[in-house]
């Protein structure tokens, strides 16, 4: 846990990640704006959760970023890049001057995370299906040697239709990998279209319980209820916990949200001007 | 006679003897790779992740995410085949130190036929950056394999097989990195092989003395990074290459040294394999016969150029 936010009153917690949040989406949209390219939807729709964990919940020091007793934070769901490099930056892994550079040659910034390229990334990704595998092999790396760090990984609904998550949640299980907490983040939306008339992942619950998880519910945008899920996860013995948290696809900006759309699209000058309005910012278009 | 597969569970429970922070994963296979004998030593180090290919290698890059260097089995065709993008796109893109040890590679499977042989396992590694490929020719070959595995920093895959094959090594061998091996040297053709192929060759270089021509066998037991200094001076001596390996002609080592050859000295080339088709069952000796890897098709080859 982060020292700063740790003697935080609830009500004063939940301003300050709220504004975290803000700021991760404002963010992301910019990135994505001056780069013309990349995935708005999924990096709005996990900023909640990212921000309860990179300015709250996990143990981290960006001053150490390879610490061996840092907690990890695996996004299984690598498309939603600009969300973490932006929790990372404001953490002071690196520059928020950084930031600009998002898909650009001179840059780490590469579409999806490089973790030989960016302070602060725990693991490369971008194929989707394979981040859940990677959080237990770490946290069996922890087991052996004795640490107690924790593992947390973001998977998609959509990535859910993938084999390996699977094969993954069942061996994690089977090994009671219970210092892995995994998010789903529940947009009902894919790239073709809502997930439910793609390939429907429900019930997602029974799944995962069938699987051996001890499964909770939050509104994956309010951080109060995430922050307490996270916390009931880090209780549990014998059994990994999985949080499934129904968030909304683009999060933020009303001409943005729960459309299919916006998985992967840029906003151009004139939408990036109305939705950083609509995230309460003076814009800085073209800038 | 000894399997190079034996090498695997020797080889790794000296490593942990000695200390190294390794860990072994397995798909159901354990048995066969004889990672089942690791097991039962360090059974807190390794993970059967049952029929899983995919998750064994994506388990196997957390792990080495965080510090340990990870082996990991199964069968060569699944590991190599099913896991690829998980070796493409986290493994090999973030040079984690995911050493590749699964059994049965190549035809001499055997009777298990086409779906369980690989013909391609090379082609598919080859082309990705950081992976190193080694080829053992025997089990000493094998074990020194695997010990420079352990040493060196990213992926490294180790081809090993089924079968019992004869010694081409003793137990002094050392194995170099990216050295290709003259193991007898000659004048008028060369004949360059890895794994298997390696003992034919030398037998076709004994019977192509026997008609007075000079072969000089190379053992290319690195694939990748091959040693292109070794393969470009013996051509130039020679002026006649022929490749042999259990693997397609395409895209393996008769692919690799055709790649050297062609852009540094253009060099008459035949390449003994497999010719763009699949394995099928058959006691192995009767497979290699039958697809025309043998000491006399190299031997053959040869003449045809000279
Ligand atoms: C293995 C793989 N297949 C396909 C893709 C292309 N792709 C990127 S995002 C995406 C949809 C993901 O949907 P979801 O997991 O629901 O993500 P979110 O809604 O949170 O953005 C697809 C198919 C990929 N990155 N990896
Ligand atoms: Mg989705």
């Amino acid at each position: 846990m982060m020292a700063a936010t740790k003697d935080l009153s609830r009500g004063d917690l939940k301003r300050y990640l709220e504004e975290r949040a803000l700021t991760l989406r404002r963010h992301c949209l910019e990135m994505i704006g001056r780069a013309k390219s990349g995935h708005p939807g999924g990096s709005l729709s996990a900023a909640d959760i990212v921000a309860v964990l990179y300015f709250h919940h996990m143990r981290q020091d960006p001053k150490n970023p390879r610490d061996p007793d840092r907690d990890r934070f695996v996004l299984s769901k690598g498309h939603a890049a600009p969300v973490l490099y932006a929790a990372l930056a404001e953490n002071g892994y690196f520059p928020l001057q950084d930031l600009q550079g998002l898909r650009q040659l001179d840059s780490r910034l590469e579409g999806h995370p490089d973790m030989n390229k960016v302070s602060g990334v725990d693991i490369t990704s971008g194929s989707l299906g394979q981040g859940l595998s990677a959080a237990n092999g770490m946290a069996l790396a922890g087991r052996i040697d004795g640490r107690d760090y924790r593992v947390y990984v973001l998977i998609g609904d959509g990535e859910s239709q993938e084999g390996m998550i699977w094969e993954a949640a069942m061996f994690g299980a089977h090994h009671k990998l219970d210092r892995v907490t995994a998010f789903v983040d529940y947009n009902n939306l894919q790239i073709d279209g809502h997930v439910s008339d793609i390939v429907e992942v429900q019930p997602l619950k029974d799944k995962w319980r069938a699987f051996g998880w001890h499964v909770l519910e939050v509104d994956g945008h309010d951080v109060i209820a995430i922050e307490d899920a996270l916390k009931e996860a880090d209780m549990m013995h014998g059994k990994p916990t999985v949080i499934l948290a129904r968030t909304v696809k683009c999060k933020g900006v009303s001409f943005m949200e729960n459309k299919a759309d916006w998985h992967g699209k840029a906003p151009n000058d004139d939408e990036l001007r109305q939705a950083l309005a609509e995230l309460s910012c003076v814009p800085e278009v073209g800038a | 006679m000894k399997a190079t597969r034996e090498a695997i569970p020797a080889v790794l429970i000296e490593l942990a003897q000695r200390g190294a922070d390794i860990v072994a994963l397995d798909a159901d296979l354990a048995k066969s790779t004889g990672l089942d004998k690791f097991a039962a030593l360090y059974p807190d180090r390794f993970f059967d992740c049952g029929v899983a290919e995919q998750n064994m290698i994506g388990t196997a890059n957390g792990l080495a995410a965080a510090g340990k260097t990870a082996f990991v089995g199964g069968f060569t065709v699944f590991t190599v085949g099913r896991a690829w993008d998980q070796l493409r796109n986290v493994t090999c893109y973030a040079n984690l130190n995911v050493k590749i040890c699964s059994s049965h590679a190549g035809i001499s499977v055997g009777e298990d036929g086409a779906t369980h042989q690989t013909f391609e396992d090379i082609a598919l590694l080859r082309m990705l950056p950081t992976m190193k490929i080694l080829v053992p020719a025997d089990y000493w070959q094998a074990a020194e394999m695997l010990r420079a595995a352990a040493a060196l920093e990213g992926p490294v895959f180790i081809r090993i097989g089924r079968p019992k094959v004869p010694f081409v090594y003793d137990e002094s061998y050392r194995f170099e990195l990216g050295q290709a091996e003259v193991l007898r040297p000659g004048e008028d053709v060369t004949l360059v092989a890895c794994g298997i192929t390696v003992k034919m060759a030398l037998d076709a270089a004994e019977a192509l003395a026997e008609d007075g021509i000079s072969a000089e066998v190379i053992n290319a037991a690195t694939i990748k990074p091959l040693d292109e200094d070794t393969i470009i001076a013996s051509a130039a001596k020679t002026g006649h290459v022929v490749t042999a390996e259990e693997h397609s002609v395409i895209g393996g080592l008769g692919g690799a040294v055709a790649e050297v050859l062609g852009e540094n000295l253009p060099t008459p080339l035949r390449r003994v394999g497999l010719a763009d088709r699949y394995g099928k069952s058959a006691p192995y000796e009767e497979l290699f016969a039958f697809f025309g890897i043998t000491a006399d098709e190299i031997a053959a080859a040869a003449r045809e150029m000279l």
